[in-house]
């Protein structure tokens, strides 16, 4: 088991010696950004072209729904959401604090992504983890 | 190239069969479409066979073990929910390639219940309602939610489509369900990913469907060309780069790339099309669809749906079976059945529901990752 939390997904960085954040991997012929490591890019199919980028922190919601049935033991209502961050990548996670109500939510706006330990969940070797979330940008 | 034709068409009754295989349930529809056309297995040339469940399972030469061994070539396809599309179209290509003189396509699925989509990777923890939601219903909500955020479509509009189709399902036998949902019973039903009600989501059923494929000689050396539907155009698709489609998969890009590239073909336009069948594998989806396959302008499908454009008896109508949503949907049965649903109404056959006049129809499926299959018909 290891000490430290992991990271819930490849694109999530844990810096031993600073703040977490996403990576996207952006392509320097065409400008198209994706999450997680590859080679050729899937917009211009260039060639080793990629190279690593720290992802913004904000962003704006672009559309969301909201989940009230799910597999079982995850808990529900959540708000699934697609989030356009500042840099244009598109990325999808929780959208949290703030109610599950359409009434309350609105499209374009404001989030901030925030990272926290991952609902609890555990893999089988007992490791925790750490996820990333977003919520209202104040 | 000569023109390929269906001489003959069918689907079973969807529903479920547990205690049925998946070839039995698929060789039901096969003898259907043979009895159709007056043949026998002894007459085809080749089986293209259409399944998911059991992709690695040899389903076409099991079918054949059901219904008769003849040695003929069988290509097993799958494609998500455009693997009866593609099964078609597989065979259609045979034909128009001028390989073989007639063929069998089947689309055949036996599915369980429950939500589809979603499964988690095979290390680490379950990413389910921890990075968003992989389940269907709220991709297609996600969907159609950005709809709502360009146009200002609303939970009530997509509510409308299921009453619509389920409307439309009262009139055909072969559906799982004949009950009409009245708006506020659509919009009250359990809401699984909003604005997706239970109502709202396609029913997980087991089922078949099945055509005959013949080239123009033998249609008509086998006297079979008054009951013959044309294959105007037969279009396969994938997803073609879009900024956000590697998180939210895109089911419109493919959607008018392959429609245009049909229509092309047919040397038709959308004004052309008397009746449709289209993936409504939610309720969200079919309005995305109306604008994508160019059936009204973009912005105009919520519209659309409120004056009844789409309806029975409207400008052109949409999924009159009933649709996935009340028809059901078993993958890689849905893109045959929508071809025998389409068929039929050109054949004049259609009962209750036929669709007065209809001459040209188009069918339309997506499997999500993505995969667009579509086809225009003509009666020969
Ligand atoms: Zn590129």
């Amino acid at each position: 088991m290891s000490a430290q939390p992991l990271p819930a997904v490849s694109y999530l960085k844990l810096p031993e010696d600073g703040d977490p954040y996403l990576e996207g991997h952006k392509c320097g012929s065409c400008g198209a950004t994706f999450l997680g490591e590859r080679t050729v890019c899937s917009k211009c199919s260039a060639r080793d072209q990629m190279s690593a980028v720290t992802l913004p922190t904000t962003g704006n919601l672009y559309s969301y729904s909201i989940v009230h049935r799910s597999f079982p033991g995850i808990d529900v209502p959540y708000i699934s959401a697609i989030v356009d961050l500042d840099d244009g990548t598109a990325i999808k996670g929780n959208l949290i604090n703030i109610d599950p109500d359409p009434e309350k939510i609105e499209f374009g706006m404001p989030v901030e992504v925030v990272f926290d330990d991952a609902l609890g969940r555990k893999d089988r070797d007992g490791n925790s983890y750490i996820a990333y979330f977003f919520q209202p940008k104040v | 190239m000569s023109d390929a034709y269906v001489v003959g068409v069918d689907m079973i009754k969807f529903g479920r069969f547990p205690d049925q295989t998946v070839p039995q349930i698929g060789s039901q529809s096969a003898l259907l479409a043979l009895d159709d056309c007056g043949l026998t297995i002894q007459d085809m040339e080749a089986l293209y066979c259409g399944n998911l469940g059991q992709a690695s399972g040899m389903v076409g030469q099991r079918i054949l073990q059901e219904i008769g061994q003849t040695g003929i070539p069988v290509v097993n396809v799958s494609n998500a929910c455009a693997t009866g599309a593609t099964a078609f179209r597989e065979a259609w290509a045979s034909v128009k390639a001028g390989l073989y003189d007639i063929v069998l396509a089947v689309g055949v699925e036996q599915m369980g219940k429950g939500l589809l989509g979603g499964a988690g990777g095979a290390t680490g923890i379950p990413k389910e309602g921890l990075l968003g939601s992989g389940t269907m219903p709220a991709v297609f909500a996600e969907a159609g939610m950005e709809h709502s955020s360009k146009y200002g479509t609303t939970f009530e509009q997509f509510a409308k489509v299921s009453v619509k189709n389920h409307h439309h399902s009262t009139m055909n036998p072969k559906a799982m369900y004949q009950i009409e949902t009245p708006l506020d019973t659509v919009m009250n039903a359990e809401m699984i990913s909003y604005p997706n009600t239970k109502l709202m989501c396609s029913v997980n059923v087991d089922g078949s469907a099945a055509a005959v494929i013949a080239s123009e000689a033998k249609a008509k050396e086998l006297g079979l060309m008054n009951r013959a539907i044309k294959v105007r155009a037969s279009v396969l698709t994938s997803d073609p780069w879009q900024e956000r489609d590697l998180v939210m998969p895109d089911v419109n890009s493919c959607t008018r790339k392959a429609v245009a590239a049909a229509y092309e073909m047919a040397g038709l336009g959308p004004d052309d099309i008397d009746l449709v069948e289209l993936h409504d594998c939610f309720a969200t989806a079919e309005i995305l669809h109306y604008e994508n396959l160019g059936l009204c302008g973009d912005g105009e499908a919520g519209r659309m749906i409120d004056d009844g454009e789409v309806a029975l008896g409207g400008r052109v109508p949409v999924n009159v079976s009933g649709g996935l949503l009340s028809k059901g949907h078993p993958l890689g049965a849905t893109g045959i059945a929508n071809i025998y649903e389409v068929s039929t109404h050109l054949r004049g056959e259609a009962g209750e529901r036929q669709v007065q006049g209809a001459r040209i129809g188009l069918t339309h499926v997506i499997g999500l990752g993505s995969a667009c299959g579509i086809h225009i018909l003509e009666k020969a």
